[in-house]
């Protein structure tokens, strides 16, 4: 078969699942970014216990292959579909979507929490001091000196971040759910066409490239203002 | 018949069983998720009765089988990549994969069937019926064209293997399992997951689906290995091993499905 | 219930829990020096004067960083074995078909992937070292070689040792990837196991946490290499 024409009967299916991909991912990345700002501070600044627990959590996220994650999700709270129906609880853990998008959010968020806590920690004392001197509350000082800044370290890293787990969402098909991967593996499981994985690897990469490109526009935004004094 | 010639006639026989069991060795692909077919047992070796029948034709023609497991959706193409020498994993003779691979005579004939939960209202199958239910099946079989192509307005998932398939089943992620009648009698009747399910529907014997019945897989070109394994299993159906490895298994004889 | 579960002996799968382990651990270990001379080589094409190199480096980090490394997986172990005996039969039928095992695809498309992020790594290493001792070492006379073998390359290890680090944990655990095609790593050992016992959450939580184990032990090792390799350099 020609390249054309298996891209033709390809294309359409792989599509899907290249949505299906951005969905997972961007909802993902989307939800873990609500809660790590919080968790970040508590890492810094927390009770000790709540601190313990934070780390324990954090380790034992980036201890454990993804994959061992999302079957202990997955096919674990099957293990408990009595309790978890007396919850309320199951018709949110039966799909396989959402499974895979809660295991995706715990996994970022861990990794999220990191990296703007190495942000935060970057944020020259002398800004936070200037802040205080000038009156601020401490709200004011976090949401207007602390987070801004160090949301501006930590946005090289917040995007490399959201690659790993574009590309680490490719693990959810093994669970059920047609995304670009899914997709692929449905098509080769068929037709033994091999050039579908080459199909799949160009439309990853499309994604990676186009993302890249976005993230650094972005971050010229951000620093928009960094570059005004070296007179662009 | 002198002491001196039984000896020889021994030695001879000793000699030739010697010299068959070095002259080959052939390497058995299988799944190993396919209870009661193919599955791993505790002490992490497989069994089942395609490993009954395999083992048993291996014998027959004089070769020194060694199992290899392998997931399903990559059997095929490991057979082509040489990564054992043939397949004996409940594989439906099918036109698509007769493209790729080559097959012997069935060695048992096989249909499909649908799984439902006890308390399931559904007593038909078509895609009215089936729509926007959760209908699951193993990924890369016959059972998930057949599910796929009838049910299009069904959300359709497709599992690895089959156990994970029936785990969701258990679990209740599923409304209607499709599968092959044998492993999923066996899953309902006999296993404690299988209590929550019940058989539903007429056998699915559509042969554009099922095809001819189950066959063992060998590379194309090795129309020699194929000869023999189909003269081998002439062999045990004639002379009552067949039988006895199908008695170990079910109460019915699947050669023939009476 | 607990302890027949995971007992040492045909009742229970303690035994087979231990031997994926022991599989998984020998994966990562064969994959570690494939995987860093290939970085080497990927570096140094990287690092290169000639545009052509530069390129191909540059391409190679790139697609390789930017493909799941599932999918990686996946073309490697069903395509090194179909596409080498395609190319067998064109060139040389006599030897008829090769076997391709699947430890060796493992190792090879795991290697692939580690060569990748290593690459960057060792490219970062060779950066890090201070301008003013590559220019002090030619100043005394030294050609460009000798700076890359007396001065360079000693200190790679410290510079490099932190990311080299997170890669072997990442390797750990890109491991489990391999029970998705058919090696009896830990991952599959659990599958296996989940699919005879019924106990999913059970089975991929032993799992989990000797993954975990696994790696804070690694930390640990990889903490004390740390305090060794900067053992000579002056604090601040």
């Amino acid at each position: 078969m020609s390249l054309i024409e298996s891209l033709s009967t390809n294309l359409p299916k792989l599509l899907d699942g290249a949505e299906t991909t951005l969905i997972l991912t961007g909802l993902g990345a989307a939800l873990a970014a609500v809660f790590s700002p919080g968790l970040a501070l508590i890492r810094l600044f927390g009770p000790t216990p709540a601190k313990m627990l934070l780390r324990a959590y954090i380790s034992f996220v980036r201890g454990t292959p993804l994959l061992a994650q999302l079957f202990l999700v997955f096919y674990g709270s099957g293990q408990f579909r009595a309790e978890l129906t007396g919850l309320g609880l199951w018709s949110f853990f039966r799909d396989p979507f959402n499974c895979a998008v809660l295991v995706f959010v715990i996994n970022s968020c861990a990794y999220q929490t990191e990296i703007l806590r190495g942000g935060i920690e970057a944020v020259p004392p002398g800004e936070i001091e200037a802040a205080r001197a000038i009156g601020m509350t401490r709200a004011r000082v976090l949401a207007r000196v602390i987070f801004p800044h160090a949301y501006r370290i930590a946005w090289p890293a917040l995007g490399n971040e959201v690659i790993l787990l574009m590309k680490a969402s490719a693990l959810a098909s093994i669970v059920t759910v047609f995304d670009l991967m899914g997709r692929t593996r449905q098509i080769f499981s068929r037709s033994f066409e091999f050039s579908v994985y080459f199909e799949a690897a160009a439309l990853y990469l499309l994604i990676t490239v186009v993302f890249v490109f976005l993230w650094r526009q972005i971050e010229r935004r951000l620093t928009r203002h960094m570059r005004r004094t070296q007179g662009s | 018949m002198t002491l001196r010639s039984k000896l020889l006639a021994c030695a001879i026989a000793l000699l030739t069983m010697a010299g068959t069991a070095q002259a080959e060795k052939l390497r058995l692909g299988t799944e190993g998720a396919y209870p009661p077919f193919n599955f791993v047992q505790p002490d992490g070796t497989i069994a089942g009765f395609d490993l009954d029948i395999g083992l048993e034709l291996c014998k027959r023609i004089g070769a020194d089988c060694e199992v290899v497991a392998q997931d399903w959706d990559g059997i095929i193409p490991g057979l082509i990549a040489n990564k054992y020498d043939f397949i004996i994993a409940s594989m439906f003779i099918t036109e698509e994969r007769k493209k790729q691979v080559s097959f012997t005579d069935p060695y048992y004939k096989a249909a499909m069937t649908h799984v439902v939960p006890k308390d399931s209202e559904i007593t038909e199958f078509t895609n009215e019926t089936l729509a926007g239910k959760v209908v699951g099946a193993q990924s890369g079989t016959t059972q998930a064209d057949y599910a796929v192509k009838m049910y299009p307005d069904a959300d359709v998932r497709l599992y690895p293997t089959q156990d994970e398939a029936s785990l969701d089943m258990a679990s209740g992620r599923l409304d209607v399992m499709v599968g092959d009648m044998l492993p999923l009698l066996d899953f309902v009747q006999k296993t404690e997951d299988g209590k929550c399910c019940k058989l539903a529907g007429e056998p699915i014997t559509d042969p554009a689906f099922v095809g001819e019945g189950v066959g063992i897989a060998v590379r194309q070109e090795d129309n020699d290995l194929r000869e023999r394994l189909n003269k081998a299993l002439a062999e045990i159906r004639a002379d009552g091993t067949y039988k006895k490895i199908n008695d170990k298994y079910f109460s019915i004889d699947i050669y023939s499905m009476k | 219930m607990m302890e027949t579960l995971f007992s040492y002996g045909p009742q229970g799968w303690g035994d087979e829990l231990l031997a994926g382990v022991w599989v998984t651990l020998r994966l990562a270990a064969a994959t570690l020096p494939v995987g860093l001379l290939l970085g080497f080589v990927v570096a140094a094409a990287s690092l290169s004067r000639r545009p052509v190199l530069r390129a191909m480096g540059w391409g190679y980090t790139t697609v390789m960083r930017g493909m799941p490394e599932i999918l990686t997986l996946f073309i490697v172990y069903n395509g090194l074995g179909l596409g080498l005996n395609r190319l067998l039969d064109h060139f040389a039928p006599q030897i008829g078909a090769v076997d391709f095992p699947p430890f060796a695809a493992g190792v090879i498309a795991l290697a692939l992937v580690f060569a990748a992020f290593a690459a960057e790594v060792l490219r970062g290493a060779f950066q890090a070292v201070p301008e003013g001792q590559v220019l002090a070492g030619l100043a005394i006379g030294m050609t460009g070689r000798q700076v890359f073998w007396r001065i360079k390359l000693p200190q790679l290890w410290r510079f490099a040792l932190p990311g080299m680090g997170n890669l072997w944990l990442n390797l750990l655990k890109d491991t489990a990837l391999v029970s998705v095609i058919a090696l009896d790593d830990l991952m599959r050992a659990t599958k296996v196991a989940v699919g005879v016992t019924k106990q999913p959450f059970t089975f991929y939580l032993a799992a989990c946490l000797i993954y975990w184990g696994l790696c804070l032990g690694s930390e640990l090792v990889l903490t004390r290499l740390e305090a060794r390799a900067n053992r000579g350099v002056r604090r601040a």
